[in-house]
């Protein structure tokens, strides 16, 4: 392993920008991504998949691709039966109804890109030349391409065997908004429809596996966020013991995002192929798979009503809204986060949520960062701005005044959020981070250019937007500590990661929780052989799981280092300090041992001799860190935009983000997850869209059709953070990944509308983009001043 | 997205590709800079028999001028003449449409006359050698023809390129004096495709009418389209603001898009229009710099 | 590691990568992407898109940064080829390298051999100094993680130790 050469450290690692340990293999084109590894003689795969959005499979021939020199199998549903079990969702809800996910489509495929058979040859390019061999006869059935069109009176099925569109529906209330909305002096309501695409990792998906035959056991490399999660998911398909599976996601991976924590068909086929065919296999995804049978997010709309006072006070909030869950139900968290998401930072007496989880004939949904909460906060923000425009009053100030309030924490909301408890809000500061916000916006100095520049007739607009982001889920995260013979600590994380940096982050956290050197720290990630349980990286809840887990992990190494210590020296006290690779004493340095040492008598011992009395027998303990609910983080995003209404440009002339995730352990990492976060939502606000046509064929199946954000498109920001520990973990951590995404359409969106406010315009749908601008502008004249 | 498979030619003479293309007509693809076909190979669009990479053949890599006739070759590269200073200052439209092809990476492989054999009508080199009324040189083994830019795009993505005939070159000529050129278009990202794009070119005479102008649309047609109510509103008129403003309704009225989900017919509609009146706003300026400055 | 080949489509491609001479047989239709990576082993340069938009392919081909994947090997023949693995000076990181590591201007890594390859090209022009300037040498690249921000410093601060700093302020 090569390190940096960076000057060594004072202790106190937690809050210091320490550079990547990563970058040295990443920055010289050494990365270990799953199609750079070495893996002699593995034979490729590529799947062919539906192209229709609904239809039954009449018949398959693979006759003419099997006769292709270099194919090796074809496998289709029929042929991989005696493995296909339905792949339940990752959450459910009681009143789910289910409609069974197989690995490989069986009688009837339910989206476009949905795999229907496999083909193993000797390369990718043979592979694909066989998928056009392979002859199947489809009898097409209607497609349902919208919420919309699922929820229609009469509409067709989106599964024949369902017994209608509906995957769910939920409602969440707390206090009476029905008396409440009754009663109420003022109430608006808005209709928003929010789209996102995909996660768009520059790393596509890929899996590779090989079987011993000899050992029986199963090795599966997986380009995935979750892989214990993925592990037992094969253990269960296969019917195999769990420790038969060793999944690993490579010490690379090319971004995440949420789509790689679900588990797909693709994952539980290509290992099973590589069994019957007792040879290694790989499957490699394209772009073009990525685009159609890749998990998204996609469209939710939104029906949501407000009651309010004079004072733009809130009294009820009620939002209905419709989800376009896909072909089935890989999770429900998105539609539940967002169900729970709608409140935001405001205290809300009165409440209803109600989803409707819409089955539809399109690839699955599943979270991409942010996760359901960009379509809540959206149509929570979009009403702030509209009771401020009906009263009179500015936007900010009625955020001001709806605010919770700092010495109000923990905050009960009055419903569930989706970890199954309370939805209670741990700790923050809304008021300092929307003041800090505005401040360094100079909201006032824009307020005032505003109306200078409109008299030029130039359309500016100020948008901003607050958001809560529940982060830490649990139900736990692990590590293991061990001091290995060679004296190195050894951190074991169950978690993978895509980019976030853990071999320097919790070499961070094991060196302050130790007193040591990072220097003699290792940390070692995602792999199933090395640590039994695990959950996976998404929902920001890494920092605030596995940190924590690191940390006891540690501390109880430390002192097992430290006893031994005490034994080999034949002293009583246990005050002793690392001072390098030494253990010593910390009254009388002189009087120390090495690492290396410690680990002879407890680790390696002197066969036959009884150990020492008091050294405990091995170096190694392990730690689960369960948290009792989720942690909170939270934002507050400010936009100046200048929007062209002959083109319905939009240009971003200031952003602003202030961000709160708790006790920020690297700034550098934080700073970097937080404006790779605002990159996404840019792309969200402004230009990535998937579209589908009513047949439910997709219509942006490549890069020239969907738009992911260059360095052109993404605005500079000015970003500032307070740090508001959250009292649920040691470390006081929240989450980062997803807060730089989270509020940017809303912030757009609102910034656009406040730009058009003279023409009377209204934004409605997300992406906001030149056309929509300009139709919202078409046939408005605008008001004279 | 790997490629299918095809017969691959590599010739080393000119005689020897067309003859190739004699024999295989529609069975072959020419691959020069690779950015338009190399993609459709591995989305399998496109699956020819054979392929015949030209990228050998000596004589094609030239810009050549002689007195005020240009001459780009099939196989110079988009960046060679992005970066040619001496075209940049005798045809400047070419120039200033080249920094919306794309990136530089791509300009790099992609040549001028790839962009023309591709012949998709939102792409900026079709319309920008239709406005220049550029001359395609067509070779076969029969022998050699001319094909004016007005002729040559025929319909989306399908020129009047035979299939047994190779580009080898297009030619124009440096603008006459008075004449100034602009080049408009908007995509949604930097480099993207254009939703609608305009090139136009305008010759003045000495009392500030235009003498004759050519204004060309992108994107809205399966070819690039020349604006002819445009044209003829402008033919023998100065640039004031109401000639812009008529411009741009008569381009409003001229055009019929298609739409897409991205973008339907009428932002097109109206996109196009905006583009013309601000293209030939930008030629109005720069007309009127020049004057300036000849006053001075 | 070559995938497999066949006879009539087989063909011999001598290319020069990062000073060194190489020479594979490979098929006429690999692409020089996966020439690179599969038939080299030089896995640095990754495929993200396969379409010439993501910029994930680049390397320098006779001194001009291209996209990988939208080439054939076969064209290639004869060139000589500068990817990620060439970049470093022996064991120590180039300038550039440094640059990005000290910004933090990558996250996951996928994207950044392609990045690193186009902002040589262009360094070797030109200084790159403004931030305006350091988004339009990024912009033919695209990155899901770092937002880009860290990258634009990389950029600027290895232009002023590449060529000076002309704005003196």
């Amino acid at each position: 392993m090569r390190t940096p050469a960076v000057a060594p450290l004072k202790q106190n690692m937690i809050g210091t920008a320490i550079e990547r340990r990563e970058d040295y293999r990443l920055l010289t084109g050494h990365g270990k991504f799953l199609d750079d590894l070495d893996m002699p003689d593995t034979l490729e795969a590529a799947f062919l998949r539906s192209d229709f959005g609904h239809a039954r499979i009449l018949g398959i021939d693979t006759s003419a691709a099997l006769e292709l020199p270099g194919v090796v199998a074809v496998f289709t549903g029929d042929d991989i039966r005696p493995m296909m079990k339905p792949m339940p969702a990752k959450v459910g809800h009681p009143a789910l109804q289910e409609m069974p996910r197989l690995p490989m489509a069986l009688d009837e495929v339910h989206y476009v890109g949905e795999p229907v058979a496999v083909v193993i040859a000797t390369s990718r390019y043979i592979a694909e030349d066989a998928l056009e061999l392979i002859e199947i006869d489809y009898e097409e059935l209607p497609a349902i391409s919208s919420t919309a069109a699922a929820l229609a009176p009469g509409a067709p099925l989106a599964h024949l065997g369902a017994k209608d569109n509906i995957a769910v529906h939920a409602v969440q209330r707390a206090g009476d908004p029905d008396a409440a909305f009754a009663a109420a002096p003022h109430v608006l309501s808005g209709t928003f429809r929010i789209t996102r695409g995909g996660g768009h990792s520059m790393e596509c998906r890929a899996v590779a596996a090989r079987y011993d035959t000899v050992t029986r056991q199963l090795v599966v490399w997986d380009s995935t966020q979750a892989p214990h999660y993925a592990r037992n998911a094969l253990a269960n398909l296969y019917d195999m013991h769990e420790d038969d599976i060793r999944l690993i996601a490579p010490a690379d991976v090319g971004g995440g995002f949420g789509p790689k924590a679900q588990f797909y068909g693709e994952e539980a086929v290509i290992p099973w192929v590589a069994m019957q065919l007792r040879r290694p296999v790989k499957w490699i995804e394209d772009r073009r798979e990525n685009f159609i049978s890749t998990m998204m997010e996609r469209t939710q709309t939104h029906r949501i009503k407000v009651a309010f006072d004079d004072d733009g006070m809130l009294i009820a909030m009620k939002d209905v809204f419709e989800h376009d869950q896909g072909a089935y139900v890989a999770g429900l968290q998105v539609p539940m986060i967002t169900l729970s998401t709608v409140p935001g930072q405001y205290k809300i007496p009165n409440i209803h949520t109600e989803l409707y989880s819409c089955y539809t004939n399109m690839v699955p949904t599943s979270s991409v960062r942010g996760a359901g909460r960009p379509q809540a906060v959206a149509a929570m923000e979009r009403m702030m701005d509209r009771i401020a425009e009906y009263l009179g009053l500015d936007p900010a100030e009625v955020r001001r005044r709806n605010l919770i309030q700092p010495d109000e924490f923990p905050y009960k909301v009055g419903i569930m959020f989706r970890d199954g408890s309370p939805l209670t809000y741990d700790s923050g500061n809304y008021p300092e981070l929307l003041a800090g916000t505005l401040e360094r916006l100079d909201y006032d100095g824009w307020r005032r250019r505003q109306a200078e520049l409109r008299t030029e007739g130039r359309l500016i607009g100020i948008g901003i937007a607050c958001y809560v982001e529940g982060c830490g889920l649990g139900p736990y995260e692990g590590a293991k500590a061990r001091l290995t013979n060679s004296g190195e600590v050894l951190v074991t994380l169950a978690a993978a990661p895509q980019g976030q940096g853990y071999e320097t982050v919790y070499a961070q956290i094991a060196s302050d929780a130790m007193g040591l050197d990072m220097d003699y720290i290792r940390v070692t990630t995602g792999d199933t052989g090395r640590i039994p349980f695990g959950q996976g990286t998404f929902a920001s809840r890494i920092t605030a799981t596995a940190g924590p887990a690191v940390l006891q992990a540690c501390q109880a190494l430390r002192a097992r280092i430290f006893t031994t210590a005490a034994v080999m020296l034949k002293v009583e006290a246990d005050n002793f300090v690392f001072r390098g690779d030494r253990i010593c004493l910390a009254e009388d340095e002189s009087l120390s041992v090495t690492l290396r040492e410690v680990t002879q008598v407890a680790n390696v011992g002197k066969h036959g001799i009884t150990l020492l009395r008091g050294v405990p027998a091995g170096l190694e303990t392990q730690a689960y860190f369960a948290p009792e609910r989720a942690a909170y983080a939270s934002g507050a995003h400010a936009a100046v935009v200048e929007v062209d209404p002959e083109t319905g440009r939009i240009t971003v002339l200031k952003y602003v983000i202030g961000h709160d995730c708790g006790t920020v352990i690297n700034p550098l990492l934080v700073d970097g997850q937080v404006l790779g976060g605002f990159a996404a939502g840019i792309g969200n606000a402004m230009y990535e869209e998937q579209f589908y046509d009513e047949a439910a064929q997709p219509q942006t199946t490549s890069y020239l059709d969907f738009s992911l954000p260059s360095s052109m498109e993404v605005p500079p920001v000015e970003l500032f953070h307070i740090q508001s520990p959250s009292p649920l973990n040691p470390l006081g951590a929240k989450g980062a990944g997803e807060g730089g995404t989270i509020p940017a359409p809303a912030a757009i969106a609102n910034a656009t509308e406040d730009a058009l406010r003279s023409f009377g315009a209204r934004i409605n749908e997300m992406p906001v983009t030149p056309p929509r601008v300009a139709a919202a502008i078409a046939g408005r004249v605008p008001a004279a001043r | 997205m790997k490629p299918p498979r095809f017969t691959y030619h590599a010739p080393t003479a000119v005689e020897e590709a067309t003859s190739l293309l004699a024999d295989l007509h529609e069975d072959a693809k020419v691959l020069a800079g690779g950015q338009s076909l190399i993609p459709l190979l591995s989305f399998r669009l496109a699956a020819p028999e054979h392929l015949i990479d030209i990228n050998r053949l000596p004589g094609l890599d030239q810009v050549e001028r002689t007195g005020n006739a240009w001459r780009i070759g099939a196989l110079v590269r988009q960046r060679t003449v992005e970066r040619s200073a001496e075209l940049a200052a005798a045809v400047p439209l070419l120039a200033q449409a080249l920094a919306s092809v794309a990136h530089p990476q791509v300009r790099n492989r992609g040549t001028i006359c790839g962009s023309l054999a591709h012949g998709d009508s939102s792409a900026e080199l079709p319309a920008v050698m239709t406005a220049l009324d550029a001359r395609m040189t067509l070779m076969s083994a029969g022998g050699t023809r001319q094909v004016a830019a007005d002729d040559f795009f025929q319909f989306h993505l399908t020129t009047a390129i035979g299939p047994d005939e190779l580009l080898t070159a297009v030619e124009f000529d440096s603008p006459v004096p008075g004449t100034y050129a602009a080049f408009e278009e908007f995509a949604l990202r930097r480099g993207d495709f254009a939703l609608a794009g305009v090139a136009a070119t305008a010759t003045f005479a000495a009392d500030g009418r235009i003498k004759q102008c050519r204004v060309v649309a992108a994107g809205v047609a399966p070819t690039p389209l020349r604006l002819a109510a445009v044209e003829e509103l402008l033919t023998g008129s100065e640039l004031s603001a109401s000639v812009l403003a008529a411009a741009q309704e008569a381009a409003h009225r001229e055009v019929t898009p298609m739409g897409d989900s991205r973008a339907d017919s009428d932002y097109r509609r109206h996109l196009l229009s905006v583009l013309v009146r601000r293209a030939l706003s930008a030629v109005q300026i720069k007309h009127g710099a020049e004057q300036e400055g000849e006053r001075r | 590691m070559n995938p497999e080949v066949s006879d009539e489509a087989a063909t011999q491609v001598r290319v020069t990568v990062n000073g060194r001479e190489y020479r594979a047989i490979t098929d006429v239709r690999t692409t020089l992407a996966d020439f690179l990576r599969h038939g080299l082993g030089l896995t640095g340069t990754h495929l993200g898109c396969e379409h010439g938009v993501c910029g994930a392919c680049t390397v320098l081909l006779d001194g001009a940064a291209i996209r990988s994947c939208l080439m054939l090997a076969v064209q290639a023949d004869g060139a000589k080829i500068e990817t990620v693995e060439g970049l470093a000076e022996g064991d120590e990181l180039n300038p550039l390298q440094e640059a990005f590591h000290r910004n933090h201007a990558l996250q996951c890594g996928f994207c950044t051999a392609g990045f690193l390859m186009s902002v040589t090209a262009a360094l070797r022009e030109g200084p790159v100094e403004t931030d305006e300037q350091a988004r339009e040498v990024l912009s033919g690249n695209i990155c899901r993680c770092t937002g880009y921000a860290a990258m634009i410093k990389a950029v600027q601060e290895t232009s002023i130790q590449v060529h000076g700093n002309k704005a003196a302020s």
